[in-house]
This record gives structure tokens, sequence and C-alpha cells, in this order.
């Protein structure tokens, strides 16, 4: 692409895709929240902390934070075979990383928090939806937390730094993506992942967008919290 | 809420959440809850939810049919939805679940697997039928039922060019659905017999029977649990089934 000028979907160059998040889907679960962010819906489950099996895997010391992301069969046009692949399990991992900066689980000695995420349309940005919607479940769930995490993909198109790249984006020729995850006070990165080509100076520009984007979703999180508390005194 | 409570109460004719033994909880249809699906469906019975997609895709024919398509459905029984679900690949339950849903379309011929052949003997349809629980209180199997029958109901088939699928483009031609098998699965506790159990009264079933069907006639059945069940009983809840079909279809929108 020579120069991308106007994006397809005609936002702004800064503008992320219209957000939803809520609290409380599953009722099932200890937590859960739903976060969209235009054609991309994830979901996440909060179960926890309870007891860890195997017990090899407990530690005296400190609960656990283990994360599962999955996208349904459906959520892509091709249908994906349904259970974990190589890159699903790279994304738990990551996912789990971004969490864990902010939990306080020494007090869940031998336990684990397990929080599970699932992907029910895909349109770019999955593991950094998928993220947001595990920060609020686990807001949710009443889990101790230092902080909210909010999570955005930045990157570079056709020679422009732009924020929340779609599907059609993402597919364009050298697109860069860059899924940044940041705690909501301090703005410290906890998942940072590239795959492209840019230069530095790109790249403060983008992370600089995903401070702004991360900074909006933070208070959409919080937003839904709140709601979620309002509407049970109610 | 104990077990010795929930029987108790049951002992007395009443149930948890003060419903009457046929009674269904609030049953949510939705359609078309995520786009990239030819077709899909969200059930809700109460706090139970449960999607389904369809997805299809061409493939080779069984060599002894082949002018015929054929249907797949798996169910993916994800933590997401009970702390009892763990993961790993699908275990009896999931897949006891897929195969109930699957006998209920396959044995009605709610689809017309010869209207599934694009080239016979060469290529044909496969469609996919993915059911993923959200939340499981109970009766899973007939909000998946509900969900799948709402999904095939609005699947239309990919585009195709040169035998090949165009993943992500739709053509107006609908999938072909004759019938609509709906599912009623029983709970037998003590001698008493309940509709649509939540996950409070499945945990203290003494047996289990899902029956799928059309128009007065009997398509599929499966028992579960661990305990014998009468002919007599049978017969009763065949009888509650056919009598109760025509409500149930009509949520099918």
């Amino acid at each position: 692409m020579a120069s991308y000028d106007k994006r397809f979907s005609g936002r702004k160059f800064d503008d992320m895709r219209e957000i939803e998040a809520k609290v409380g889907i599953i009722k099932r679960a200890d937590g859960s929240a739903l976060f969209k962010i235009g054609d991309t819906i994830a979901i996440a489950a909060v179960y926890g902390p309870r007891e860890l099996h195997p017990r090899f895997l407990q530690n005296p010391e400190t609960g656990i934070l283990r994360c599962n992301y999955d996208m349904t069969s459906f959520s892509v046009p091709e249908r994906k075979r349904p259970g974990p692949n190589r890159r699903g399990v790279e994304i738990s991992l990551v996912t789990e990383k971004a969490l864990l900066p902010v939990m306080e689980l020494k007090q869940f000695a031998n336990s684990v928090v397990d929080v599970f995420i699932e992907i029910v349309q895909a349109n770019a940005g999955t593991r950094c939806a998928g993220i947001s919607a595990a920060a609020l479940a686990l807001a949710h769930a009443g889990i101790p937390m230092k902080d909210l995490v909010a999570a955005i993909s930045v990157g570079k198109v056709g020679g422009k730094v732009l924020i929340d790249l779609d599907k059609e984006e993402e597919d364009v020729e050298d697109a860069t993506d860059i899924p940044i995850a940041m705690t909501g006070r301090k703005n410290e990165i906890t998942l940072l992942q590239l795959d492209g080509n840019l230069t530095k100076k790109e790249l403060v520009e983008a992370m600089k967008l995903a401070k702004q984007g991360c900074e909006k979703i933070n208070k959409i999180q919080q937003k839904a919290l709140k709601d979620a508390y309002k509407s049970e005194v109610e | 809420m104990n077990n010795e409570y929930i029987l108790s109460l049951i002992q007395q004719d009443k149930r948890v959440d003060e419903r009457k033994f046929d009674e269904y909880r609030k049953i949510i249809i939705e359609t078309n809850v995520s786009k990239n699906a030819e077709g899909s469906a969200r059930c809700k019975i109460g706090d139970t939810e449960v999607i389904v997609g369809v997805k299809m895709n061409v493939g080779e024919p069984y060599p002894d049919s082949p002018d015929e398509g054929t249907i797949i459905v798996t169910a993916e029984l994800s933590p997401i939805a009970s702390p009892l679900f763990e993961l790993g690949p699908p275990g009896s339950q999931a897949t006891e679940l897929a195969r109930i849903v699957d006998r209920g379309i396959r044995e009605s011929k709610a689809i017309d697997f010869k209207k599934l052949c694009v080239k016979e003997g060469e290529k044909i349809w496969m469609v996919f039928i993915d059911i993923y629980p959200l939340n499981d209180d109970g009766n899973l199997i007939d909000a998946s039922v509900l969900a799948t029958l709402t999904a095939l109901k609005h699947a239309k088939f990919p585009k195709i060019e040169n035998d090949k699928v165009l993943f992500g483009e739709c053509s107006d031609k609908k999938l072909p659905l004759n019938k609509t098998p709906v599912t009623f699965t029983f709970g037998k506790i003590g001698d008493k017999i309940l509709l649509d159990l939540n996950s409070k009264e499945e945990s203290v079933i003494d047996s289990r029977l899902s029956v799928s069907v059309f128009e007065g006639n009997i398509h599929a059945m499966q028992k579960g649990g661990d305990k014998a069940i009468s002919p007599e009983d049978v017969e009763k809840m065949v009888d509650i089934a056919i009598k109760k079909e025509k409500e149930l279809r009509s949520m099918i929108k």
C-alpha cells in the first residue's frame, strides 16, 4: 500500500471502534464480563480462588493466576477446529502475564484463580479484548487487585501509525500490529508484542496512542463495575 | 441450599424456584450472535445459556452415500460455564450432548442430506454445528437443541466459486430445514417427574430421559442418570413431550 490517507472504516487514526463493557454476564461464575470493541466480542469468567489440582502445582507462598484463551469455532470466517492450538496457548500465557502485575494473591496460598476467555466473534484485537474483559471479570469476582488493566492494539498500516486495527487493516501487506496492555493508574505496560516493521519514532508515537486508548478503556471498565453495583442496590 | 431440602420440597410437589413440575423457566432465543458464522443463535433457559454456531465447508462424500452431505455436531463444555467443567478434550458429557443433538436432527431427517450434495461422488456440504454452553444452570440438552434449530433455520450457504468456498461471504440461499424436532429432557426424582431441571435439581436426579419429538413422532431418545426407569414412566414422559411440543417449538423464531 502506497499511502493510507483515509481508514477503510472512515475512523480517524486515533479513533477506536465503539466499545461496550458489562460485568455479571455469567451467573455460575464468581466473576464475569463482556468486552466488545467493534465486531470483536470477548467474554471472560473467573472461578476461584479454589483448590489447585494437580497438587504439585500448588504454591504455599501465594495463589496462582491461570488464564485460558479460546476462540469459538465459528468466531472466524473459516471454521477453527474447537479446542486448544499453539496460538491460543501463547495468548493464554501473555494474558496471564498481562494481569499478574496487578494481582494480590499472597493470601490465597495453594489456591488458583482461573480465568477463562472465550472469543465469540472475531474482527482483530481479540487478545486485547480478552485481557480487558478478564481484568473486569477479576475485579467483579472481588479478587484483590492493585489496579485494573486495559489493552488495545496499535500499529502501522500503509505508513500511518494508528490505534485499534480492524481485520481489514491487519490484513494489509506490511501492517504492523502491537498489542499493548497498561495498568490504569500508572500506565505501566504489562503486555507488549510486536509483529511487523517500524522505527523507534513510530513506536513512541504508537505507545502514546496506546496510552490514550487504555485510559479511555479504563474509564469504560470503571463505569461497567460501578453500574453493576448500582443496579444491585436498586 | 442442600440436597435434602431440594428433595423434601419435591416430595411436597414443590420446586426450589416455585415452578410447576412440567413448567420451563423463561426461554429467550436470539439469532445472529456471531457474524462470521453462517448461522448462529443464543438460547437462555433461566440462567442457563448456550450459543451455537453453524459453519459450512465442502468436503468429500462417504463412499456409501455419494450424493449426500452431512452434519458434524460438537459440544465444547468450556470451563467458562461451570466450576465443574475442566479444560481438555471433550469428555463423555460433551460427547453425549453433541450426539443427542445430532441424532434429533439426523433421525428426523430435519435436513435433507441429498440437498447438501454439490457434485455427486465428489463434493458435498459439511454442516458443522458447534455448541458452546456459556452458563450451566441445568438442562443444557434442551437449550442446545433450541439454539441449534434456530441457528440452522437462519443459516445461509457460503458463496462457492470453482468448488472453493469463499469464507466470509454468504449467499442468499438458505439451508433447507424441513422440521424442527424439539427435545424435552425429564428428570425422575423419587416418584416425581420434572421438566427443565436446574443444576441444583440435576444434582439429585435418579434418572433422566431426553425425548426428541416432531408432530407426534419420536425421533430420538436417551436415558441418563444412575437409576432405572419404568416403561410406564417412559410413556408418561412421551405423552408430556407430545402434548407440549407445539408450545416449545413456538420459541424458535
